[in-house]
This record gives C-alpha cells, structure tokens and sequence, in this order.
C-alpha cells in the first residue's frame, strides 16, 4: 500500500461532488431496507443468502450494487422487487413496508422479459393497462415514453424483431410507464456485448436526469458501477454482507473519458480491494487448488505459448 | 445440398431440397407398393386363371394359390390333358395402385347397393361430424382444464392423478356402457372420440403450460398485474401458440379414435362404408376409403399449420427447421 499513499483517495471529494450529496442526502428516503436476512433452505441444509443488509436510498439517487458471485446480490434485488420474501428485516417503500410485487417499484430483468405476443407498444402498454388506464390514455403514453428511448419507429414491432440493446431499452420503460418511485435493474446489461452496453450506460443515465426516479442497480462489472451511480453498495458473499457504502467521488454529468481520471481510478483501486481481497472461504480455496490440482500439462515441454 | 450436410445435425435445408424430400416421402411407399403390384416376379402368391384347360374345378378369372396350381399343370401334363394358363397375381386385399386410383373416383360416382345405403361422400360427411363433435367437447373441457393444470399447481394435483388413471383405460371399453347411455346413433360414438381425446388432451395441454418462460411472469407481477390477471394477460397469450401446436396433433389422435367409434351401436359414417365393401371383396374402394381418410387428415392439419402461422406471427418456435 505505501506507494498508492501519493495517489488520491476514493473518499476524497472536490466541493462540488461535496455539495451534490450534501443535496442527495437532504432529499426524502425513498426506499429503506433494514436488518435483512435471507436464508434458503434446502435438502436440510440451509444456506444464509443474505446477514443483516440495511442502507437507505433517497429520491433521485443512483445506486449500484456490487459484489462477486454469490455474494446475494440478485436475491436482494428479488427481495426488493417483492418477488422474494426476506426471512425478517424489513423494506420500506416511501414508508411502506413491501409485500409482494407492486407497480411502486418496476423492474428490468437480465434476461429478455418483454411479452414475445406483444408488439413494443402494447409491451409499453402492459403496466398501464393492468392498472386499469384506459386504452387510448395508455397508448399516448407508451407512445411518448418509446420516443424518449428513440424507438418510436419500432411501436409496431415485436421483439424478437429488436436488437438486444433496443429490448432492454424497451423494457426500462415498459417499467418505467408505471411511474414507479425506484427501478431495480438486475444486471440488465449483462447479456450485452461492451460496444451496445456502452452505449446502453449512457442512455440509461440520460433517462435518469429527465425523470424523478430512484434507481437501484445491480452489477458485478466494477466500472459500469462506477461510471453510473452515485453511492455503491459493496457486497461480500458467504453469507452476503454489506462491506461498505462507497460515495462515487467522480463528478457529473458523466462521460467516457473520466474513465482515466483520477477519481475514477481511485474508486477503481478501492473496489478491486474491496472485492478481490484475498478470501478467507474455505470454498473458494479449495475450488482454485483443486483447479491447479487438476490441471496438467498436456502439451510438449518446449512448445510454449508464454 | 452435399452429402457432408446431409447428415448434420439439424442442418437447414434449401427450398429445393425440402420439397423434393417432401415428395420422396410419399413416392418411396408409392415405388414399393407399384413394384409389388406391377413386378410379376416380386411376392405374387396367386396365380389367376385365364384358361382352365382340363382342370375341372378352375375357372376363368379365378385366383388360386400358386402352389396348387403348379401342381394341377403338373398333374395335368403327367395325365395327358390340356395344361392351364394364368399369370401371376397378388391376393384380392391388395390391389394396384391404378386400381385404387379408380376406385377413388368410381366409390363417388357409384350409387349405394342397398336402398337405405349412403354414397361416400355421405358416410365421410357423417364421419366429420363424429370427429367435429367429439373433438369440439373434449377441447371445451380438456384445453381450459389442461391449462388451469398447468397455471395452478393445486388444480394440478387434484385432477392429474385421476386422469393419468383414467387415460389408460381404452376408449372402446366404454362402447357397451356409452350405448346403454346414449343410445345406438351418434351420441355414443362422439363419446367414445371424447373419452379417447379429453384425458390425454388435459395432460398434454398441462405439460405445454407449464413450459411458460417463469420470469415472464415475474415482468407481469412487477408491473402490478393481478393475480386474477395473470391468466387470460400472460399465460394464455404466452401459451397459445403451442397449445395450437397440441391441438393439431391431438385432432389426429381424434382421428384414429373414428374407426372404433363408428362400429359402435349402428356402424355408421366412413367405417359402415368400409366394412360394406369389404364384404363384398370390393377392396379397392376399401384403399380408396382409408386413402380419403388420410388425406381429409393431411389436408386438415395443413389449413391448420396454415392457419397458426398467420395467427401467431410472433412465434420463433422451429423457425430454423
């Protein structure tokens, strides 16, 4: 660590990133999550998905979630989205305690969930008309949410006639037509590859700054995490814990090339420590020593490739 | 098409190779039933009769087992008389295939044998009635069933145990009963094509409902559709596709209930034709029959094919076949 201690820390802020939360964190909490527990049982044997999780999130805030695999990140966002129960703990939305899933909070899954019978108009339509809009009502405003995301020439287009990239978009605002309070995306880049998913950044944030919605974000790619949100929460897995709430110290609006900046690269180094750190799991070790165990040269001695 | 992509897994076919295979498929049993029938030294067990010669008992036109007759021309060489003539022949249940080609025409234009008789073409209208009728009721029940089956596990298990049950019963072992039931004309015979169809329809209709894509449902119940919604918004819509996909092949399976249905009570529709023209050894008409039933079916199932793919444009289900 000695020769980092030159180089800037992710914790230090310039005032007016200092300022952006000070407002961020006077505006009301929208959804609020509080000593939750998840634990599956299964075969007898009961595995603890999540120990003990609580943060707050306020209105218009960005908020990425983060951890590797297994650390429960997806069964949170379940949890949140009412799709999962929480073995106790409490989630609040706007003061509510959530039960079941409801249109306060929409969702974009990673996989592709737009109605394959549906055309992108009536995908849009779906919410409104489960939530008895009428009609004509739900239709002007499918029609204006699809010319926010640009594909007001695809209206009459079923998915699979979309582009990966023009499904998911069209699947942020089918939930988002809802008007729901927060918008949990799980990994919704995911199946992405980096040219669109970059692309897809960048659009999502633009949605976010004409529309007051909070957004809870699920990633396990450190940069995309960096370059969206405004706080981030770490996840640790076995059993999934919060290691830390990190405040993303790179100024907005956001654009590719702060990338390289210094901000960017500390926050970087932060949650490479953060997640990368050497793991005391049993599992995992063993996982990688049977790896190497198993592995073999199969090759001549003098044919190398490095 | 080479012959390296001939045998490759689910590889695609061009246009021209698809229906020149579509037509091998029928013109292979074609080629093997025209090389039976027309190939004098393939099977031909008989030997019919032009010339009886000193053969008392022979007589012109008559079908007799080779065997017999090579030992009349031998027994009729060794004691002198006049040798037979004939050529070979295959038994009278199998006639050529131009034969039945005419057969195919003639059954329409010949008038019935008995006065209370049917033409064919009424006995075959007769027939899809049954099968109209009998699938229609078994749908009624068997597709709504089926998908409250496959939607509801409580549903699921309080009907599929019995039916699983129930569908290993045959059919035709409730003739007797369906008669007593509903009498001797179509009610028992619509019956018999209902018991045959509803019990496997509402399992396999249950089974197609329960591939629904889960986080479909999941989408809805997030964007705040209801419980009571979930059904005629997702489910149903998802589904219908291949549940039309069920249907066309439980309609077949109908199909194949008809035959056993119409002996029951009076014989009536396409199977009174049948066994009528079997008994009088008419067994092109016969062919003819079947070969009507099968294309009726072919046909049916094509409209249908037809049908589905301009009613469910959204469906990429086979698309690379």
């Amino acid at each position: 660590m000695d020769k980092l201690v030159s180089s800037p820390s992710y914790l230090d802020q310039s005032a007016a990133v200092r300022e952006r939360f000070d407002r961020l964190k006077e505006r009301e909490v929208i959804l609020s999550v509080r000593n939750l527990n998840k634990v599956f049982s299964a075969n007898g044997r009961e595995t603890v998905a999540l120990r003990d999780v609580s943060f707050a999130t306020h209105r218009r805030e960005f908020l990425c979630v983060i951890g590797s695999s297994g650390c429960g990140k997806s069964t949170l966002v379940r949890i949140l989205a009412g799709l999962e129960t929480q073995t106790s703990g409490e989630v609040l939305v706007e003061g509510k305690p959530v039960e079941g899933p409801g249109r306060d909070r929409g969702m974009v899954f990673q996989t592709y969930t737009l109605f394959p019978w549906l055309t992108v108009k009536k995908n849009v339509m779906f919410g409104l008309e489960v939530n008895n809009a009428g009609r004509s009502e739900a239709e002007a405003q499918a029609l204006q949410w699809l010319d926010l995301v640009g594909l007001s020439k695809f209206a009459d287009s079923y998915p699979y006639q979309l582009s990966g990239g023009m499904k998911q978009r069209v699947a942020i605002v089918r939930a988002l037509a809802n008007q729901p309070r927060v918008l949990l995306m799980d990994e919704p880049f995911g199946a992405l590859d980096a040219q669109t998913r970059a692309k897809m950044q960048a659009h999502l944030l633009e949605i976010w700054r004409k529309i007051d919605i909070t957004i809870v974000f699920i990633t396990h790619d450190l940069d995309e995490a960096i370059f969206l949100a405004d706080r981030i929460l770490v996840l640790k897995p076995h059993p999934g814990e919060v290691i830390e709430m990190i405040e993303v110290p790179v100024p907005r609006p956001r654009h590719e090339r702060q990338v390289t900046s210094e901000e960017f690269l500390a926050t970087r180094r932060r949650l490479d420590e953060l997640i990368h750190a050497p793991t005391s799991h049993a599992q995992d070790e063993e996982d990688e020593a049977g790896l190497h165990a198993a592995l073999a040269r199969l090759t001549d001695v003098t044919d190398n490739v490095e | 098409m080479s012959h390296a992509k001939l045998f490759m897994i689910r590889a695609p076919l061009s246009p021209t190779s698809r229906t020149l295979f579509a037509v091998l498929s029928f013109a292979l049993p074609l080629l093997v039933w025209c090389a039976v029938s027309y190939v004098p030294w393939i099977w031909h067990p008989m030997v019919v009769v032009s010339d009886p010669g000193s053969v008392s008992y022979f007589k012109d036109g008559m079908r007799v087992p080779r065997e017999t007759f090579d030992r009349e021309v031998v027994t009729a060489k060794q004691s002198g008389g006049a040798v037979p003539s004939g050529h070979p022949a295959n038994p009278v249940y199998l006639p050529a295939p131009h034969q039945v080609v005419a057969a195919l025409y003639t059954s329409f234009t010949t008038p019935p044998q008995t006065r209370d008789g049917k033409w064919l073409h009424e006995s075959l209208w007769q027939s899809v009635q049954i099968i109209f009728w009998g699938f229609l009721i078994s749908s009624l029940i068997g597709v709504p069933l089926g998908i409250l089956c496959g939607a509801y596990s409580g549903i699921s298990r309080t009907t599929e145990p019995f039916t699983e049950f129930f569908r290993y019963l045959p059919a035709p072992a409730f003739g007797a009963l369906a008669v007593a039931i509903l009498g001797i004309y179509d009610g028992p015979k619509i019956a018999i094509i209902v018991i045959g169809t509803l019990f496997q329809q509402i399992l396999v209709i249950a089974n197609t409902t329960r591939t629904l894509d889960y986080p479909l449902v999941e989408a809805a119940m997030t964007l705040g559709t209801k419980r009571r919604q979930m059904l005629p918004r997702v489910v149903i819509p998802a589904m219908m596709p291949a549940i039309f996909r069920d249907q066309r092949i439980l309609l077949g399976w109908a199909w194949t209930y008809l035959i056993v249905a119409e002996l029951i009570g009076t014989s009536s529709g396409i199977t009174w034709f049948i066994t009528q023209q079997a008994r009088y050894q008419n067994f092109p008409n016969v062919y003819a029959a079947i070969i009507i039933i099968g294309i009726l079916g072919l046909t049916t199932d094509l409209v249908l094919a037809y049908l589905g793919k301009r009613l469910f444009t959204w469906d990429r289900t086979g698309q690379t076949r």
